[in-house]
């Protein structure tokens, strides 16, 4: 007596943890949406500010990286940029495929300190658009971002980290 | 002519069956058992031959016998073959044989399935060593195959490494649904919960356990052969998934994999405690709480393996809290045990030699893991070889150790015969005297900066890894020694008694039934409902 019942619940129980176990792919990103861990930032958005809001001069860097070969050129106009929080900044990234191929591109962003990707908001990005080029083609993308002016005060710089990804093959998957 | 029939008939339902075919189609759970730690007792010395090429390479620095890319397979396989193949198919197999004598049931509630999860062990393991042979070599990312290292980065044959796991999760998986099962709804009339003894309590919470997290890990590794095969990008940052993923994934199956490996351990070691203290095990129902709590605290300390891959300073301090907690309900463990020996009648066998040794040398092992658990300590430990003395510490004079004991302890009830006493002491001391030797140096060379898993170090650590190795391959040969103790007792062994041990008196309803167990036990439940027989 219960014995079926006994094996059907942990049968059960077997389903329903291999399901949670795929379950922790949304459940991931949603707490590093939420707590802005390794420096995850969400496509655009447009905030504006209330003028009263204090503002003050920070720092921002931009880095650019190709992934393993990438043979792309990419880089931003500027290395760094002074900026002052709540307002409105534009920088252009060039891209520029260096092959005798047509590519397939796409750069994943972050944001370092982590904790303070909650507070880049970027109004116009290619974060996760792939991107095509030609042969030996180039092209300028902009990316525009506030800085939220409740950032941290202990948060002096912040830097944008843009890598670079060959995904000519994944491409043609599809 | 029909009598000829019906007794033969009654030969083939209660004796086993004779040859090859009796150990493929058996559904019986001593032999079921057998298999299981026969298993186990081959593939501890292939992993252990992997040990052992590992310690010869790093005998010396610079690069001696083995390239670094064979090194890497030889890490990896070592892990894999030791945690997968030895430490859990060998308690799987205690429990096979121990649990139904124990709580006075015939076998175990699911005998058939029971014969499918030991057979498909070897096929899993068969698959994964193979990859040896292959081109390309065999898994090279560590026992922990973090991606982008086993998909991005693997060899060809991470599809067959994957296969591999998944049938190894199937088998324990139906192991403990069998044993959960069992133990459910097979006791003895009389055997409530709170009577039943503490390895069949530890077995029933590693179930549990395994039946929780073996899936994650089949789903890890599922997702891994999507991502290789099929084009999504669960852990690849170029397709918008995320490497730190994987981590996440895997220490949620990994870190109560880690006390799967040690729950039924206690309850070996409080049993063999109990028996050579003469005394009943100290504080019943704080040792069963304590299992339990260990077991439930398991499920929230994943990340304390991933402090230094970059987490919010609150995330840091919640494992880092959570993980010390458990130090608590292991501390309860470990002065029960203590407690229990204290103005004891004891004697020192071979069981309760390794008994003892485990708990003083599992303790070192907790405490070092106390010191990993500090998050900013920890980003000094990371990746030495202070990880590999600590965890070390905890499987081999741990789990190892116990299993080796509760070999001992229980060989004549399921032999008839007596080890020779004096080679298993000579086994002990030789084990203990090498393990320490293997193992404590680790915690310096690791303390002053040496990495694990490279195959060449700086000149400074040669000393210490010259005694290292000495110390395995001493250990290595020692365990040869026990196989031939084990095989001694089987052929040349003297009768052993019902009750095998002075103390086992009272101490489990498995001391009641002769040694050898007879083929079938406890065909009708022993009553333990009157307190007079109650074991």
């Amino acid at each position: 007596m219960g014995q079926t019942k006994n094996v059907f619940r942990l049968l059960l129980l077997t389903f329903g943890m291999f399901g949670f176990g795929f379950g922790l792919v949304p459940l991931y990103d949603i707490f590093c949406d939420i707590t802005g861990l390794n420096g995850k930032v969400t496509g655009p958005t447009f905030s504006s500010y209330d003028e009263e809001l204090e503002t003050r001069t920070m720092k921002v860097t931009f880095v650019t990286l190709n992934n393993k070969n990438m043979p792309w050129g990419f880089k931003s106009d500027a290395p760094q940029m002074k900026i002052e929080t709540g307002k409105d900044y534009l920088m252009n990234f060039t891209f520029t495929n260096t092959t005798t191929e047509p590519m397939v591109a796409q750069a994943i962003p972050s944001v370092s300190p982590g904790r303070g990707a909650k507070y880049f908001h970027k109004t116009e990005c290619f974060c996760f658009e792939q991107q095509y080029l030609a042969a030996g083609e180039s092209i300028t993308i902009p990316v525009k971002f506030i800085i939220d002016p409740e950032i941290p005060n202990d948060i002096s710089s912040l830097a944008l980290g843009y890598t670079l990804f060959d995904v000519t093959e994944q491409f043609a998957y599809k | 002519m029909s009598a000829v029939i019906e007794s033969h008939h009654d030969d083939h339902h209660h004796g086993p069956a004779k040859g090859f075919s009796r150990w493929l189609y058996t559904t019986n759970h001593k032999d079921i058992g057998s298999l299981y730690l026969w298993f186990s007792f081959i593939m501890l010395f292939v992993g252990g031959a992997m040990a052992m090429v590992i310690r010869a390479e790093l005998f010396e620095p610079g690069s001696q016998i083995v390239s670094p890319e064979f090194y890497n397979q030889m890490v990896t396989n070592h892990g894999l073959i030791m945690v997968f193949g030895v430490i859990m198919p060998a308690f799987v197999g205690l429990a096979n044989w121990m649990i139904p004598m124990q709580i006075g049931a015939p076998d175990m509630a699911l005998p058939r399935l029971n014969n499918l999860s030991f057979w498909i062990l070897p096929a899993a393991f068969g698959v994964l060593l193979s990859t040896f042979l292959m081109e390309g070599g065999a898994p090279n990312f560590g026992w922990t195959f973090y991606a982008p290292l086993s998909t991005e980065y693997a060899p060809p044959t991470v599809t067959f490494f994957i296969f591999a796991v998944h049938i190894m999760g199937a088998s324990s998986i139906m192991g403990s649904i069998n044993i959960i099962t069992t133990i459910l709804n097979m006791r003895a009339p009389g055997m409530t919960l709170m009577k039943m003894p503490l390895f069949v309590w530890s077995w029933l919470i590693t179930a549990y356990l395994l039946i929780a997290v073996m899936p994650v890990l089949a789903g890890a590794v599922t997702m891994m052969l999507m991502d290789i095969h099929f084009g999504t990008s669960f852990f690849s940052a170029a397709g918008g998934g995320d490497p730190v993923l994987f981590q996440h994934v895997f220490w949620f199956f990994g870190h109560p994999e880690v006390y799967i490996m040690i729950l039924p351990a206690f309850g070996i070691v409080s049993h063999i405690i109990e028996t050579f203290s003469r005394k009943p095990i100290f504080g019943y129902s704080s040792m069963v709480y304590a299992i339990a709590s260990i077991a439930l605290l398991s499920f929230v300390v994943w990340a304390h393996h991933m402090f230094t891959v970059g987490m919010p300073i609150a995330g840091e301090l919640f494992f880092m809290y959570s993980t010390m907690l458990i130090a608590i309900p292991t501390g309860v463990k470990v002065f029960n045990w203590l407690s229990t020996m204290f103005k004891g009648s004891l004697t020192f066998e071979t069981p309760m030699l390794f008994a003892i040794a485990f708990v003083a040398l599992f303790t070192i092992g907790g405490l070092s893991g106390l010191m990993l658990a500090i998050a900013p300590a920890d980003f000094q430990y990371h990746d030495t070889y202070f990880v590999v003395a600590h965890f070390h510490y905890v499987l081999v004079p741990g789990a190892l150790f116990s299993i080796v004991a509760a070999v001992y302890y229980w060989l004549p009830k399921w032999t008839g015969y007596m080890y020779d006493e004096v080679l298993g002491k000579t086994h002990f001391w030789l084990s203990f005297i090498s393990v320490n030797l293997t193992f404590f140096p680790m915690h310096f060379v690791g303390l002053a900066g040496m990495p694990r898993r490279i195959p060449d170090y700086a000149m400074q650590f040669a000393d210490y890894n010259m005694i290292v190795s000495v110390g395995a391959f001493l250990f290595g040969l020692s365990q040869l020694l026990f196989l031939f103790n084990v095989l001694k007792c089987v052929y040349y062994g003297k009768s052993a008694t019902a009750e095998v041990w002075e103390g086992a008196k009272g101490k489990g309803l498995e001391w009641t039934v002769d040694s050898p167990a007879p083929y079938h036990t406890f065909e009708t439940s022993p009553d333990l409902t009157n307190p007079q027989t109650n074991n």
